[in-house]
């Protein structure tokens, strides 16, 4: 229970984030302060459980769950959403002071954070991917902050594209996977995990799935919308798009890798991928001058090197991605709050363009240079411990010089980038900057600080959270109890030698940083062949093959639509029963008899309908078919549809009498003959159509198991008498409710398009 | 539209139209009616009253824009299937009490909301057809 608490607790307080936000109240930090504090009190180490599985009903005619478990890796995450939403609430509560919808911001922040919690605490995988899914809806919104701005919508929808169409192949791939094992619970397919893995279907599964987790994951060549997402304000990107929701895609993959890791398409797609992004996002990273994409471009080298670190089996392994992935989140988030708060102070982020801050801005340069020490690798910080490990780990895998050359790379990269980050934009002469820069207040330097500090005290102090935090998720990755102690220094090992080779390298560049930027801003290929224009092709094809159908069936005439549809439908219906062995005709004695009196009434008035010379006398025999049909039902025993369908037309009459008093009394039928005649077959063959379909229906023997079920089971399980309600609001409830959405969406969607029309007219008319 | 007669006889057929729709609703369990009938019962009364008296009148009768009243029945159909999920049952199964022989259940919650849908829709496409 109190897992499901957690996960509900975040969501039914986003309208308490809406209140306190919207005034830029500080206090809105509260809310993730709690749910930190809540985790953290799970923690062994404070007494708390470590471990702790819940169960509720969901979908259990599908084996569906809503199942929550918690253990060392969802535990950690949890933490890691709370702890940097709470950095970032405080933040954003004085950054975006004065800005519109912030109520809006807030809620929409808060549902994020428990979609994220309730991702990393699912243990059922159809739960995981509601949640996955929900956080790519909340991630839209928030991109989307300043939708007047072109490219925040561009972003936006890219965002969205991107990762619900690696969604969809991962909800596939979570069906099969289900299907596979058994179950969709993830702790049951762990456990099961040779059976799966060795499935013929395990190679299906692992693509869909890893084409999923790479969209979200930003892997290349899907990294792009994770750069252009830096539209949204700073504590967005720091939150979803470098500290947590770019993480899911690599948490799944941690989740399932003690089931797929033996398995060579797993490997090959892991480190292939992995290492391929880390390449790709370390040329984007050195092009940049905007420090929040040169940020980005490091992230999306982070989020490569964890994927290859996932893909690459081992004890080592699964402690260098905990490690890097504690470090990263830590000094990222701390340097996206930085360049927000330089943003914020001197109106720019251009880091070509800035430079001596730490004259001005003395804090904020000391928390920069902790920050980017971290990310540079440094000892006495955590970082030199994770990147350690990731070379020690890099030296295990197969073709090891190849991938040890690529974690080389990446790593210099990261030396740089904390190079442009902390040393170029605070040291040096004072350029001149659109605003006149001071540190700003506590709540923005707050969050930085404490994500700065923590990088050098578990640095130094590396059993805090040795124990506690990385062992247990590093156990959970692995599927297997790890035992390793994290220490900064090992000897003269050859991971201390490549640390030296890599800072080498990425000073030697960092000084040389302006002519590198250059020479690769010169190869235009990047702007013109990349995957950022291959979506825009993409997304134009679509567009000019939507206007292209339009063209071809949208007429814009009623008429027209009906004669389509309603033609298509008789044709393909004759098509089946003719491909099907034609018409089965019931034996007559069997049709039930209906008052003849009703036929002929029912007879009359669908020809009046057609003979009708204007609307009032079409609309009044249009309804006397509707209720000649209701007598029907009535006689025929069925007195519940009879009440409804007498209900419906006397309030289609209300209705048409409100219309028609807008439309001409008379309208002229500019019909040709030859259209007429078109009509006539039309209608005709529409109404042959559709008897021989009842005929043949009547023909099939009845089957009565539904009826008989829903006749015993109506009064002893849902007290009720009326069958027709019974179902209606309990038996198939779940129908009601999507069938009374549908009407509520159809009834919004024409009051748009009706009140759209009337706004076009309303110069045309006096 | 502003007929006279149709202003005389509303201000009956109102009343008359949003009680039968509410009894309807109500016995809909166990005889013929329920919450889609009910709703279609009383957006017909609504409409007979507002169509002589424009949208202005609509709103004053109705104190809220009908999409409100949408939402309202959407979220009252959702909320009727949650306590199943406190009761460790699947979503939408219905609870039932039985204080002093009243009948209560999550049901009634539930057909309230497809009423109140069914109403919010009807009144929200009307309302821009009347006049002002």
């Amino acid at each position: 229970m109190i897992l499901f608490a957690l996960v509900a607790f975040s969501f039914a307080l986003a309208p308490i984030a809406g209140w306190l936000g919207g005034r830029s109240s500080p206090l809105v930090a509260a809310i993730p302060a709690l749910l930190f504090a809540g985790f953290a009190a799970m923690l062994p180490a404070f007494g708390g459980p470590g471990e702790l599985g819940e169960t509720h009903r969901w979908i259990p005619s599908l084996g569906i769950e809503a199942s929550l478990r918690l253990d060392g890796l969802s535990l950690l995450f949890a933490l890691l959403i709370s702890g940097i939403g709470t950095a970032v609430f405080l933040y954003a509560s004085s950054y975006l002071k004065g800005y519109e919808r912030l109520a809006r911001f807030y809620v929409v922040l808060t549902l994020f954070m428990g979609s994220m919690i309730g991702a990393v605490l699912a243990d059922d995988l159809v739960l995981l991917v509601v949640f996955w899914e929900l956080t790519s809806l909340t991630s839209f919104l928030l991109i989307g902050f300043s939708p007047e701005e072109a490219a925040s919508r561009r972003s936006a929808q890219q965002g969205f594209l991107v990762t619900v169409a690696g969604g969809l192949a991962m909800l596939a791939g979570v069906i099969l996977l289900g299907n596979v094992a058994g179950t969709y619970s993830i702790s049951g397919i762990v456990e099961r995990g040779e059976m799966v893995a060795a499935h013929p279907l395990a190679p299906a599964i692992v693509a869909l799935i890893a084409a999923g987790a790479f969209a979200k994951s930003a892997q290349a060549p899907l990294h792009s919308w994770l750069a252009n997402a830096m539209v949204a304000p700073t504590p967005v990107s720091a939150f979803l798009h470098s500290a947590t929701m770019v993480k899911l895609g690599v948490y799944l993959l941690a989740r399932l890798s003690p089931v797929f890791e033996g398995s060579a398409l797993w490997v090959t797609l892991l480190t292939g991928f992995g290492a391929a992004t880390m390449l790709v996002g370390a040329v984007l990273a050195l092009r940049a001058t905007d420090l929040k994409r040169v940020l980005a471009y490091s992230t999306i080298v982070s989020l490569g090197t964890l994927v290859l670190l996932i893909g690459i089996p081992g004890e080592t392994s699964s402690m260098a991605v905990v490690t890097f992935l504690i470090v990263h989140a830590l000094y990222k988030a701390c340097l996206f709050l930085v360049a927000g708060i330089v943003d914020h102070e001197t109106g720019t982020r251009d880091s070509s363009a800035l430079g001596g801050l730490r004259h001005t801005m003395p804090v904020t340069a000391a928390v920069a240079l902790l920050g980017a020490l971290s990310m540079a690798g440094l000892p006495p910080f955590i970082g030199f411990a994770a990147k350690e490990l990731v070379y020690e780990t890099s030296l295990t895998a197969s073709a090891s010089w190849l991938v040890v050359g690529v974690a080389l790379i990446a790593n210099a990269v990261m030396v740089v980038v904390a190079g442009i980050v902390a040393i170029r934009c605070f040291t040096g002469d004072m350029t001149s900057t659109p605003r006149t820069p001071h540190d700003p207040d506590a709540a923005m330097l707050g969050g930085p600080i404490v994500l700065a500090l923590l990088g050098v005290v578990f640095g130094v102090a590396p059993w805090l959270v040795g124990a506690n935090l990385i062992l247990p998720a590093a156990s959970a990755i692995a599927g297997e109890p790890v035992d390793y102690t994290l220490s900064l220094w090992h000897g003269f090992t050859p991971m201390l030698a490549l640390s030296l080779a890599t800072f080498i390298l990425g000073i030697a560049v960092f000084r040389r940083w302006d002519g590198v930027r250059a020479a690769l801003g010169r190869i235009r290929q990047i702007d013109e062949w990349g995957p950022d224009r291959f979506y825009d092709r993409i997304m134009d094809g679509l567009q000019s093959l939507a206007r292209r159908q339009t063209r071809l069936i949208q007429s814009g005439s009623l008429r027209g639509y009906v004669g389509y549809t309603l033609s298509v439908t008789a044709i393909a219906i004759t098509a089946s029963f003719l491909l099907r062995g034609g018409v089965a005709l019931p034996s007559f004695t069997e049709i039930l008899q209906p008052d003849l009196a009703l036929v002929v009434l029912l007879a009359v008035s669908a020809l009046a309908v057609t003979g009708a010379r204007n609307f009032v006398s079409g609309i009044a025999a249009a309804g006397m078919v509707g209720f000649t049909v209701a007598l029907v039902f009535l006689f025929q025993g069925a007195p519940d549809l009879a009440f409804t369908q007498f209900s419906v037309e006397a309030l289609a009459i209300v209705i048409l009498l409100a219309i028609v008093g807008r439309l001409p009394f008379r309208e002229r039928d500019y019909r040709t003959r030859r259209e007429r005649l078109r009509d006539g077959i039309i209608a005709a063959g529409t109404g042959l159509t559709a008897t021989l379909v009842l005929l043949s229906v009547l023909a099939q023997p009845f089957d009565g198991r539904l009826s008989d079920f829903f006749r015993e089971a109506s009064v002893p399980e849902a007290h009720g008498r009326n069958l027709v309600n019974v179902i209606i609001v309990d038996f198939r409830a779940l129908d009601t409710l999507g069938e009374i959405t549908v009407l509520a969406l159809a009834a919004i969607a024409a009051a748009a398009v009706i009140s759209g029309l009337r706004r076009a007219t309303k110069g045309t008319r006096p | 539209m502003n007929s006279l007669i149709l202003r005389t006889t509303s201000r009956a057929v109102l009343p008359a139209a949003l009680l039968f729709s509410v009894y309807v609703l109500l016995r809909g369990h166990n005889e013929p009616g329920g919450g889609f009938v009910g709703g279609l019962i009383a957006a017909a009364g609504i409409a007979v009253h507002a169509l002589p008296r424009g949208r202005d009148a609509l709103m004053a009768l109705l104190r809220m824009s009908p999409k409100t009243i949408i939402g309202i029945g959407l979220v009252l159909g959702l909320a009727a299937g949650l306590p199943a999920l406190l009761m460790a049952e699947p979503f939408l199964t219905h609870q039932w009490a039985f204080p002093g022989g009243v009948a209560l259940s999550t049901t009634l919650v539930f057909d309230v909301g497809v009423y109140l849908a069914v109403v919010g829709s009807v009144l929200t496409f009307l309302s821009y057809y009347l006049e002002n």
